[in-house]
């Protein structure tokens, strides 16, 4: 994991964390801070607690994304202080909506320089994101919306397993995960463990070891967050985290006890759970 | 809790849940939205279709999920689907004949709000953004909206337009590139709001039980116009008073009592 960010990812590059609502890759997120990367691009299409804290520590200048927020919970402070106030840095925005970054990712996926789609009617976004254009259709007239393809620098995804040739299956809400690591010039995954043999269906969601740069294993790397057939969403700390979050130097002090403060993602978990234990987070 | 026997937020979802038939095909919002469409699947439309943009798709989860993707959802399903596929060939291939939606503001065309509340590049409030909803919104069939009624969410004029309804334009054609019939009914705390066919503004239909027309208006931005004869809804039933505790007592037990209450 240490070897793999170092070696992949660099100050500056447009990087996609991906994971619709599960299997989010907290653990590399982690690394990032620990390595401190700046200047990046955050691409996501669901900025929760993993882009909160990435932004909240100064290490993105731009985020690329659909729907921001802490599912269930509410607000991402650090996320909202950042847009609201410009801290701990300005960031830019890039605004759109599910359905566009999904089609964007494919456009990326695909070899292609643009995405089309019915989008947007009526909407007040494309006046804001000069990256959503009207496009008439060369066969009925039609006009329609296209939006540029995403290609990341470096996708980052956490999935179940990996067998011993590097071979990665998803399982579950397989989300965006596909399409993000497809449209990517390189492509990190963590797993939750390797295996012989995947067993997987002939239909299964599958990533073959030779469209991927690098398969790290961190064991319960996507918590809080949950990798189906593994374990469940830690709810507790999504909620814990919004008292975490919303207060500046509260925020810092935890990151940098916790995530800074230790030496990977096994060390954090320990960190964290005998502060939980004794019940002042 | 009222005297009534239920609260404002109760009478809300079990009123939105009655207006899903059985059969019918739900693109469904977390919170309140997912809320009411199962709370409309476990009482009298079993067969109600549920999908969620997480790409699960006839979702029958026995506790409401805390995010749009939780296990449960993709465990229950008839299928789960990659997140491209749920948005490309479910929804703006035309197969939802529904749309359920929350928003943060709505106006009398039905335009939602759920971006900032303030201007674009200075928010005095960061909203999360549009998620699904401009093409769900668009796409659907019809487009249902609940959320609680109150001034500060029923304005003359949204911040921003992240998911539309009606919106006059030059053409006189609220609609154009828009497929769906749009936003057809308002659900709030307070009563059902309906979109006139002609006007396409939302026109006060019905009252809650123990609500007055001028309570309605006093928590609508703007005039709001009232249908010739306001109608009561009906009150709720003991079968959909229990499921809807006991979905939420289950919803309670099961997230670590991180849900919300309503």
């Amino acid at each position: 994991m240490r070897e793999a960010v170092a070696g992949l990812v660099r100050d500056g590059d447009a990087v996609a964390l991906e994971g619709f609502t599960h299997l989010i890759p907290f653990a590399a997120g982690h690394e990032l801070l620990r390595q401190q990367r700046q200047d990046l691009t955050l691409i996501r299409m669901t900025p929760d607690i993993i882009y909160d804290q990435m932004i909240g520590m100064g290490c993105a200048s731009r985020v690329v994304f659909s729907w921001g927020g802490n599912p269930g919970v509410g607000s991402l402070h650090r996320f909202r202080d950042a847009i609201e106030n410009g801290w701990p840095t300005p960031v830019e925005i890039e605004e759109h909506s599910h359905a566009d970054m999904a089609a964007s990712y494919q456009a990326g996926a695909s070899g292609l320089p643009f995405a089309v789609m019915r989008g947007y009617v009526g909407s007040d976004l494309p006046k804001f994101n000069k990256r959503i254009q009207p496009i008439t259709c060369p066969f009925t007239g039609e006009v329609l919306t296209a939006t540029p393809a995403l290609n990341p620098d470096v996708t980052i995804i956490h999935a179940q397993k990996a067998d011993r040739r590097g071979n990665v299956a998803i399982f579950g809400i397989v989300g965006i995960q596909k399409e993000a690591a497809l449209a990517a010039k390189k492509v990190i995954v963590t797993v939750e463990e390797v295996v012989e043999e995947l067993n997987a269906p002939v239909n299964a969601c599958i990533l073959p070891a030779w469209v991927i740069s690098c398969v790290s294993v961190v064991p319960g790397g996507a918590h809080p967050s949950y990798a189906h057939g593994y374990y469940k969403r830690d709810n507790s700390f999504c909620k814990t985290w919004d008292d975490i979050s919303r207060d500046r130097q509260q925020f810092r002090a935890w990151m940098n006890r916790h995530v800074l403060g230790t030496k990977d993602f096994a060390a954090y978990r320990r960190s964290i759970e005998s502060e939980m234990k004794v019940g002042h987070v | 809790m009222s005297e009534a026997g239920y609260t404002p937020a109760e009478i809300m979802t079990i009123a939105a849940a009655r207006k899903l038939k059985n059969g019918t095909v739900c693109f469904v919002g977390i919170g309140l939205p997912s809320a009411a469409a199962n709370l409309a699947r476990i009482t009298h439309a079993p067969e109600l279709v549920l999908i969620y943009e997480s790409g699960t798709i006839g979702a029958k989860p026995d506790v409401l999920p805390l995010s749009i993707g939780d296990g449960e959802l993709a465990e229950t399903a008839d299928t789960v689907v990659s997140v491209p596929e749920i948005f490309r060939y479910w929804l703006q291939g035309g197969r939802v004949d529904i749309g359920f939606l929350g928003a943060a503001q709505i106006d009398k065309f039905g335009n939602i709000n759920t971006t900032v509340i303030g201007s674009y590049e200075k928010p005095k409030v960061r909203l999360p953004g549009a998620g699904g909803a401009p093409e769900i919104a668009t796409a659907a069939k019809e487009v249902a909206i609940i959320l609680k009624q109150s001034k500060r969410a029923f304005v003359e004029k949204l911040d921003f337009v992240t998911s539309s309804g009606y919106y006059p334009n030059a053409s006189g054609n609220g609609r154009p590139g828009s497929r769906g019939r749009g936003p057809t009914t308002v659900i709030t705390d307070l009563g059902v709001m309906r979109s006139d066919p002609a006007t396409r503004e939302l026109v006060l239909t019905a009252v809650h039980p123990g609500t007055t027309i001028e309570q309605v208006r006093d928590a609508t931005g703007w005039q709001l116009k009232t249908a010739p004869h306001v109608e009561t809804t009906s009150q709720p039933n003991e079968r959909e008073l229990s499921a809807l505790r006991d979905l939420h007592a289950r919803t309670a037990a099961a997230h670590g009592n991180a849900a919300t209450a309503e």
